[in-house]
């Protein structure tokens, strides 16, 4: 099972050297394909067209039986509203994802460096132990972690949102990197050895050059995953100083009168940080996932 | 496995990340099962200005017996249920169907993998006014299009039905993660060799006949690691829930919302012991896969 499969993309057609009736099946099936692919991406699409459309929407515009229709006229008041009331947890977001991430892929370099080229008696169960804390619920060690968080006087908001992705981004980058070096040929780490190049000398000349492409996966990983978060944010921040998630969450469904079309165009701000790495660099977030996800 | 070297310089740079791990996981279970055998079920309590003691399981008999934390467990298994079969079916569907180079094949798969990149958070504003419960005349969202399309007979309350609504929760849920499952059984997919499908053909299978027998037996680890993968998620499932939901919602409540609501009225031996609960739950599921995949990477 290969694991930080960087991008499986398309290999060549097998060669086509069967008889006729083989052939035609073949055509049909492929005809089923598309249309079954089509329609998928219609059903996919259908929250997509929702959002944009209610977006431009005026409010009286957004009545019950008008719900699927286009705007009657086109407004970009409810992306100002939207603007005007996120982009101040937009900012915190940023503030809060970019050093998360960084620091945590630093880490889980060195980890993964450490646990698989460095590798020493019972490295496996340290690694272990390192995975667990990737699947358990947060829920599990929340109420101490609440206590801790105000005991050792970590402000609320984007300071303790920062220290939590760090540390529960530990083994997420630990297990991407340690896979990825695994893939490294034993001859590059062994001849630096015999060099005579110590572990941190090894690491910096010979590894680290060669991680750039994982040190892209685990960024955009954790960056994705920190923007996202909702649940640390509830519970480590307010209103007043959370990411966009709490921000956007208090917006849907805090107010009192319900305006979707201000929700909506929230909704589209506060996605497009995430979704815009996602068009650019989207092969590489798809290399997180896979190695986000299978191990070994 | 590498030569093994001296312990000591490598756990020297694993260090920081140790340390800090044992005290942020171990360290807080320990911390966390300590404090839900205690009554601490009061404001007073949590900030410490009143004593608290010991009541051994009591939290967790007393949880378990209520009718409320039932309907919880109930609602979590109902949802992990139509969310894994649900995310499964299509992932896999979809990843068949692209499986093969095909025009237009990338952008099919950037299309069913997108939802990934958005939170629950942002997906559940759209959802909840797609999900509106509203029939008849005042329908919008889904209720509104099935009557466009003249399946009136489809609308229903979605999540505000008190016995199944939670299924209704797991309709977005699998709408975001199926393109995952998809990009993993497309992984799955190119990592079988070539020659099996070449000598299938040369044997005479049929288009089918190489699916059923040669190719589907070898995404078999693939489905074990999507399915511990979306499973273990679907039961620490939160955001998605807060944001079409709330918290208060006696038909979508799960344990991680009930989590939330006890801490939020103070009651931390309570909140402490579903936080548990859900632990076990998840380690369950968890620890087999990770001594499987262990043992399986050690006999390679």
């Amino acid at each position: 099972m290969s694991t930080t499969a960087l991008v499986t993309t398309s290999r060549p057609a097998p060669p086509s050297g069967t008889v006729g009736s083989a052939v035609a099946s073949r055509a049909t099936w492929r005809t089923i394909r598309y249309v079954i692919a089509i329609f998928f991406v219609i059903i996919v699409l259908i929250p997509v067209y929702v959002l944009l459309v209610t977006s431009f929407k005026a409010p009286g515009d957004a009545a019950p039986t008008r719900a699927w229709a286009l705007p009657q006229e086109w407004t970009l008041d409810n992306w100002k509203a939207a603007w005007t009331t996120l982009w101040p947890a937009i900012l915190r977001s940023f503030q809060m994802v970019i050093p998360a991430a960084i620091v945590s892929s630093v880490l889980g370099s060195l980890n993964g460096f450490v646990l698989s080229r460095w590798s020493f008696r019972g490295a496996n169960i340290v690694f272990a132990g390192i995975l667990f804390g990737m699947f358990i619920p947060y829920q599990a060690v929340m109420i101490p972690l609440t206590q801790l968080m105000t005991g050792a006087g970590v402000p609320s908001g984007v300071p303790s949102l920062i220290l939590l992705h760090v540390v529960y981004g530990i083994p997420i980058t630990t297990l991407i990197f340690r896979n990825y070096y695994a893939s490294v040929p034993h001859e590059l780490v062994e001849a630096a050895r015999v060099d005579g190049a110590g572990m941190l000398r090894t690491y910096w000349s010979v590894i680290l050059p060669i991680s750039i492409p994982s040190f892209v996966v685990v960024l955009i990983w954790q960056f994705t995953n920190a923007w996202n978060d909702f649940l640390f944010a509830v519970f480590f921040a307010s209103s007043q100083n959370g990411p966009v998630t709490l921000a956007l969450n208090n917006l849907a469904n805090g107010a009192m009168l319900q305006n979707y079309g201000v929700s909506m165009a929230g909704a589209l701000l506060a996605s497009l940080p995430p979704l815009i790495v996602y068009i650019l660099l989207g092969k590489y977030f798809v290399g997180g996932l896979m190695s986000g996800s299978v191990k070994g | 496995m590498n030569g093994v070297r001296k312990v000591w310089p490598p756990l020297l740079m694993l260090a920081p990340s140790l340390v800090v791990l044992a005290v942020f996981v171990y360290g807080l279970i320990a911390a966390n099962f300590t404090t839900s055998i205690t009554d601490n079920h009061t404001a007073a309590q949590a900030t410490g200005q009143q004593p608290t003691s010991f009541v051994g399981l009591d939290n967790y008999v007393g949880l378990l017996a209520t009718d409320d934390f039932q309907h919880s467990l109930m609602n979590l298994l109902l949802f992990t249920g139509v969310f894994l079969a649900g995310s499964m079916v299509m992932g896999f569907m979809w990843a068949w169907i692209l499986e093969r180079p095909a025009r237009g094949e990338g952008l099919f798969r950037a299309v069913y993998l997108f939802p990934m990149a958005v939170s629950f958070v942002a997906s559940g504003v759209v959802w909840r006014w797609l999900l509106n419960s509203n029939q008849g005349e005042n329908a919008s969202g889904l209720n509104r299009l099935f009557q466009m399309i003249g399946l009136d007979a489809l609308q229903n309350n979605w999540w505000n039905n008190i016995t199944f609504g939670i299924i209704a929760i797991a309709i977005p849920a699998i709408w975001q993660l199926s393109g995952y499952v998809m990009a993993l059984f497309l992984a799955g997919f190119r990592g079988i060799p070539d020659e099996l499908r070449e000598a299938a053909r040369m044997d005479g299978a049929s288009e089918w006949q190489l699916y059923r027998y040669v190719l589907f037996p070898q995404l078999a680890p693939v489905a074990l690691s999507a399915l511990v993968i979306i499973g273990h998620m679907s039961l620490k499932s939160f955001d998605l829930i807060m944001s079409i939901s709330k918290a208060a919602n006696y038909q979508t409540k799960v344990p991680a919302v009930d989590m939330f609501v006890f801490k939020s009225s103070f009651d931390y031996a309570n909140s402490a012991a579903v936080g548990t609960v859900l632990l076990v739950i998840v380690a369950v599921v968890i620890i087999p896969y990770l001594w499987w995949t262990n043992r399986k990477e050690n006999t390679r």
